[in-house]
């Protein structure tokens, strides 16, 4: 219950901090935006073929808005030394790693159900076709986003290159997820059910999504400690 | 010592080499369907068993390292990860060949090379924040974190080819398919060719080990003339 309690603090504060300054979250969406409208000189498709490849447009935006989110969350905690605090609290690192977490994916949420009308209305693709299926896949994915790239923030946080090491790190790693979500979220956009054949993309997300939760919330007082 | 044990494993290695590349090229007959092609198969599958094999021991010792705190674990998981891109490169190199002949393409976003292209970005990145760490304690820290979770990648491209059906060849070995997919001259061979690639990359572990070693020493020293 303890964890519980210190990660939903964590979590709360991480929020009150970004919506009251909100520096990730305009960054974010306004990015988001401005990859959709990209996407719109790239290529010019009818409705059907957008539809074909909208989970690919969709996931890219995200993973790519997402970083900005997460590059704030322990980018954060770094003017006058916050994160020394924090580890010194005596909150355990498994439960401020599970508090950013939280936060983050509530944040990567919000910028996804704000571009998902923005990407219906722009390329004119009836996305709520399958709603609470594509939310499972949203959340899933998203989830795994945050977690790797939360943890590999923890990693990289005191590094002088960490800009340039975090994404060589964090999308080799995210792609997995990112393949597992473009699929289903195209099947969804179609409006399909999501048949046997992606089924085994389904249990990878949902399994690989505890593997490394477990994973990040063993490891992280190592890394954040020492 | 370790000179002469890695004189003699090389010279293991060469004889045995040379031993599979008289059986490989001039005993074992042209392959049924592929004709003679087939025979990259007898570097292919060791490169990639070696690879693996790399990255399970990398993993190991990195747990090992982050519960005993030893460098000499670090330096071993370097050392093994290091070689062990090698080979997944050199997995990937012969697969695109021999895709080439019998496919007529280099690559296909198939989920097995798609995973095995991942899993070798991923261990790319690995040996990139290590370039990227200055200190030498959370450098050891942090990529035994990394690998740990890097190794995911290695236990789902070994099974893509179970969890898909895809263009990339099923299991042909019997210790996965329960034997009757391959002839067992020919499968006998893969693991003598692994013996050799395994041989081989203890050599060069052995070699990056004592580099390792060598660095240490000289980050020590280079600390102790800036504190006097």
């Amino acid at each position: 219950m303890t964890f519980l309690r210190q990660s939903l603090t964590m979590a709360a504060k991480d929020l009150r901090a970004e919506l009251r300054t909100k520096e990730a979250i305009n960054a974010s969406v306004a990015f988001a935006l401005v990859i959709l409208l990209l996407f719109s000189f790239a290529f010019d498709p009818t409705a059907e073929q957008t539809r074909e490849m909208s989970g690919g447009l969709l996931w890219i935006v995200f993973a790519f808005a997402g970083a900005l989110i997460l590059n704030r969350s322990f980018a954060r905690e770094l003017p006058n030394d916050c994160l020394d605090a924090l580890v010194a609290s005596p909150v355990s690192g498994a439960a401020l790693f599970f508090g950013k977490c939280l936060a983050n994916a509530i944040l990567l949420l919000a910028v996804e159900f704000i571009s998902l009308p923005v990407f219906g209305v722009f390329y004119n693709v009836w996305w709520t076709q399958r709603f609470w299926p594509l939310m499972h896949v949203l959340v899933l994915a998203t989830w795994r986003l945050t977690v790797i790239g939360t943890m590999f923030r923890a990693l990289t946080v005191n590094l002088r290159l960490r800009e340039m090491m975090l994404p060589v790190l964090v999308y080799p790693m995210v792609i997995p997820a990112l393949m597992a979500a473009m699929q289903l979220t195209t099947v969804l956009m179609a409006g399909e059910a999501i048949g046997a054949d992606n089924l085994i993309w389904l249990r990878l997300l949902a399994g690989f999504d505890i593997i490394f939760t477990a994973l990040g919330l063993v490891l992280v007082e190592t890394v954040l400690v020492g | 010592m370790r000179q002469k044990v890695m004189i003699t494993l090389c010279g293991l290695a060469a004889a045995l080499l040379a031993r599979n590349l008289y059986v490989i090229l001039l005993r074992l007959p042209d392959e049924a369907a592929q004709g003679a092609i087939y025979r990259i198969i007898f570097f292919h599958l060791p490169s990639w068993f070696t690879s693996f094999t790399a990255y399970v021991l990398a993993g190991v010792a990195s747990i090992l390292y982050l519960v005993k705190k030893d460098t000499r674990y670090d330096a071993f998981a370097v050392s093994v990860t290091e070689i062990g891109t090698v080979f997944t490169g050199m997995g990937l190199v012969t697969g695109m060949i021999w895709a080439r002949v019998i496919w007529g393409i280099w690559w296909t976003w198939d989920p097995r090379l798609t995973w095995a292209f991942i899993c070798w970005l991923v261990y790319a990145g690995y040996l990139m924040l290590r370039r990227a760490t200055e200190d030498p304690t959370a450098r050891a820290r942090n990529s035994a974190v990394l690998s740990i979770f890097a190794f995911t990648t290695v236990i789902i491209t070994y099974k893509a080819i179970d969890w898909w059906r895809t263009q990339h060849p099923g299991a042909v070995l019997s210790f996965r398919t329960g034997g009757g997919k391959i002839d067992p001259a020919m499968e006998a061979m893969i693991y003598w060719n692994w013996l050799a690639l395994m041989l081989l990359a203890a050599v060069l572990v052995m070699v990056r080990m004592k580099q390792e070693h060598v660095q240490g020493e000289i980050e020590a020293l280079r600390r102790h003339a800036h504190a006097l």
